[in-house]
């Protein structure tokens, strides 16, 4: 008993638990949900698919949640999306061919993440220099990014039809999909510079007291353009995923409402919105609690509409059982009998 | 905190016109910019425009964006008050689709629809606030997910449009009220301009605005001023809800359709519209009137892209954008200049 208490005490727990439950319940209604197979080279079964589709998820969660870390928040990251997945499709071109490229590969790829980087680090010279308020400052590039990706779009969606960019989104490498990697790849690149260096430090000391922290010496506004900037970058990587898997980049609706997913993610994992304390790990599992809802929510039968009035629901009850008054009154309403029986 | 401020009975705030009237200057700048760059825009697009230059062009923009003017002003008051509004662009969508659901499918009366869907989305306000008062849960969070409850209950009632027929809302959306010459107003512009009206008043002239920008200055202050500070939070999410019901209803007479796309991305451009108009984000400075020409200068500039003709439609997003841009960092200076003094 005490150890299970211990267990549930750790922060990941919550999340685990709620992403083992939603697994559960696919598994219950669904009994082949956890079944994987191996065919034509490549594992098939819901999970993978669903590992699949969170990818882009993921990227966003992680660039999210170190910006939220630093006690700020990006609502521009489906901007950027859209943005880097107008850069590389128009670096590539509708060439019906299907193998022709207006620019190498490489060189249309490195362009979409470049732009989506110098996002992030607008982004982040606006709250660390200018020093707007995060929700402000992106909330420009919110707006003004729709407008810049439908410009280099022209006002179009573009259909992409070569080939080798495919394998970005829906490639499969050792019968993984390719974007597993991609995501697996940026995660420990990530993980190793939080926690072999000082970096994940730096960035909790920011978070908990920007003040006391740059009186520490903790050089804050580089750390702050840099948590934009990585951001930035992720939501290009995931631009560039969620382009090559749809074949085509649509200006208007690519990433549409991902930041508000994103920062459900990072929530749910249990990194607080105030900043400071943060979780790698706690904003993967947000991101894959809530595709695993969306693929329950597909699977049961249900009407996808619904989609989003549990996705409420939920975001409803996580803040509340995140809210130290709410478990109080809960507690108190719990214990009243109880305490009752005492007085006199 | 909270209950702290019950027991207390509520007193007047301090006194604050001596101090304001030392820095008259610096305190209306944002809007005075505001102002001179609309009436700027305005003589551009006289210049340059044939035809630009009428009564009816610039009733237009009331007009057209009737429905803009009643929700920013209800973000004014939040953002006042220090929080912020996501859900409203999905609670109008939500009193679209209920009002022509009701109206068309069901046969109810207007007269009976117009006032439910009032107190629905008022309802649905406080309940926000509640939470938000309550409970100490972010503005941001709490409203985000009730844009995505009201966006889900949409599509809970259809997933297709449903267009309105009824005689009653054809009416009302084709009625013009004549200003002077040919120029006219609609019954919307009208109602837009009421609730500017008396938004104005309520937020200068009554406890309950002095109590939201005292909120926005400093909640602490306001706690320890004996403010009824839980009753203005929840006041002013709920008066955001009645607003965006309103301007619901306005919208379901601008489209004569209940949908659940209807409105996508209207809360940015309210925010947009409150920030252009002068209010700070961190609360506690910003004037209803602002928050006007915010909305009007928004909707010039849609109308001058579409006199020019040759500029595409996403040059308004950019342009907001920047425009957006200039007057964040417009804030940045003024707020630097009054605290280095």
């Amino acid at each position: 008993m005490t150890h299970l208490s211990r267990l549930m005490r750790h922060r990941l727990a919550w999340p685990l638990v709620t992403l083992l439950l939603l697994l559960a319940l696919n598994t219950a209604f669904n009994a082949s949900f956890l079944h994987i197979e191996w065919r034509d080279g490549h594992l098939y079964g819901s999970l993978i698919d669903i590992l699949n589709r969170a990818a882009p998820l993921v990227l966003v969660s992680l660039g999210m949640t170190l910006v939220i870390a630093t006690r700020g928040i990006d609502i521009s990251v489906g901007a950027v999306v859209a943005i880097a997945a107008a850069t590389a499709a128009w670096m590539i071109g509708g060439a019906v061919s299907g193998d022709a490229s207006r620019y190498p590969l490489p060189v249309a790829i490195l362009a979409a993440l470049g732009i989506a980087l110098v996002c992030g680090l607008w982004n982040g010279l606006l709250v660390a220099r200018i020093g707007m308020q995060p929700i402000i400052a992106t909330l420009i590039l919110m707006v003004a990014g729709r407008g810049i990706a439908q410009l280099i779009a022209n006002g179009q969606i573009i259909t992409i039809y070569y080939k080798p960019y495919f394998f970005l989104g829906s490639g499969s490498l050792l019968g993984l999909p390719f974007s597993l990697f991609v995501v697996a790849g940026v995660f420990a690149l990530l993980y190793l510079a939080i926690t072999r260096t000082a970096l994940g430090l730096f960035i909790q000391a920011v978070g908990i007291n920007p003040t006391a922290a740059r009186v520490a010496g903790v050089q804050s506004r580089r750390l702050v353009v840099g948590a934009y900037a990585f951001c930035g970058l992720c939501a290009g990587i995931a631009g560039l995923l969620i382009s090559s898997n749809v074949k085509s980049a649509d200006g208007n609706n690519a990433g549409q409402l991902l930041e508000l997913d994103a920062i459900l993610a990072v929530t749910l994992g249990g990194t607080a919105l105030t900043g400071g304390r943060f979780s790698l790990v706690g904003s993967v599992i947000g991101a894959l609690i809530i595709q695993t809802l969306t693929y329950a929510i597909y699977s049961l039968g249900v009407p996808p509409e619904i989609n989003l009035v549990v996705k409420a629901v939920v975001v409803f009850l996580v803040m509340l059982l995140q809210s130290p008054e709410f478990r109080a009154t809960v507690r108190s309403l719990a214990l009243r009998p109880a305490s009752g029986e005492l007085r006199p | 905190m909270s209950t702290l401020i019950d027991s207390t009975p509520s007193r007047q705030p301090l006194p604050a016109s001596a101090k304001a009237r030392k820095r008259l200057n610096p305190k209306y700048l944002p809007l005075t910019a505001t102002i001179s760059l609309f009436v700027l825009m305005a003589t551009l697009g006289s210049v340059a425009y044939d035809g630009f230059f009428s009564a009816q062009v610039f009733l237009n923009l009331l007009i057209d964006n009737a429905f803009l003017i009643v929700v920013a002003v209800g973000m004014t008051f939040v953002i006042l008050a220090g929080g912020i509004d996501l859900s409203v662009g999905s609670v109008i969508a939500l009193t679209t689709m209920v009002s022509a659901s009701l109206v068309e499918k069901h046969g109810w009366s207007p007269a009976v629809v117009i006032p439910l869907v009032l107190v629905m989305g008022t309802a649905f306000g406080a309940f926000m606030g509640l939470l938000i008062e309550r409970f100490r849960l972010q503005p941001f969070i709490v409203t985000l997910a009730g844009m995505f409850l009201a966006r889900g209950l949409c599509y809970l009632i259809s997933i297709d449009s449903i267009s309105i027929t009824h005689a009653f809302y054809a009416e009302v959306s084709q009625m013009r009220i004549p200003v002077w010459g040919d120029a006219s107003l609609s019954i919307s512009a009208v109602i837009a301009i009421g609730v500017v009206l008396v938004a104005v008043f309520v937020a200068h002239c009554t406890p309950f605005g002095r109590a939201v920008y005292a909120l926005g200055g400093s909640e602490h202050s306001a706690v320890l001023m004996g403010l009824p500070v839980r009753r203005t939070l929840i006041g002013v999410y709920t008066l955001s809800g009645f607003c965006s019901a309103l301007a619901g209803v306005i919208f379901t007479f601008y489209m004569l359709s209940g949908y659940g796309l209807h409105a996508v991305g209207l809360e940015l451009d309210a925010i947009a519209a409150v920030v252009i108009g002068g209010t700070l984000l961190t609360g506690g400075v910003g004037y209803v009137a602002g928050t006007l020409f915010g909305v009007l200068m928004l909707g010039i500039i849609q109308t001058l892209i579409s006199f020019d003709g040759s500029l595409s439609s996403w040059w308004t997003r950019i342009v907001v954008g920047a425009l957006l841009f200039v007057f964040c960092l417009l804030q940045r200076f003024f707020n630097a200049r009054t605290r280095a003094r």
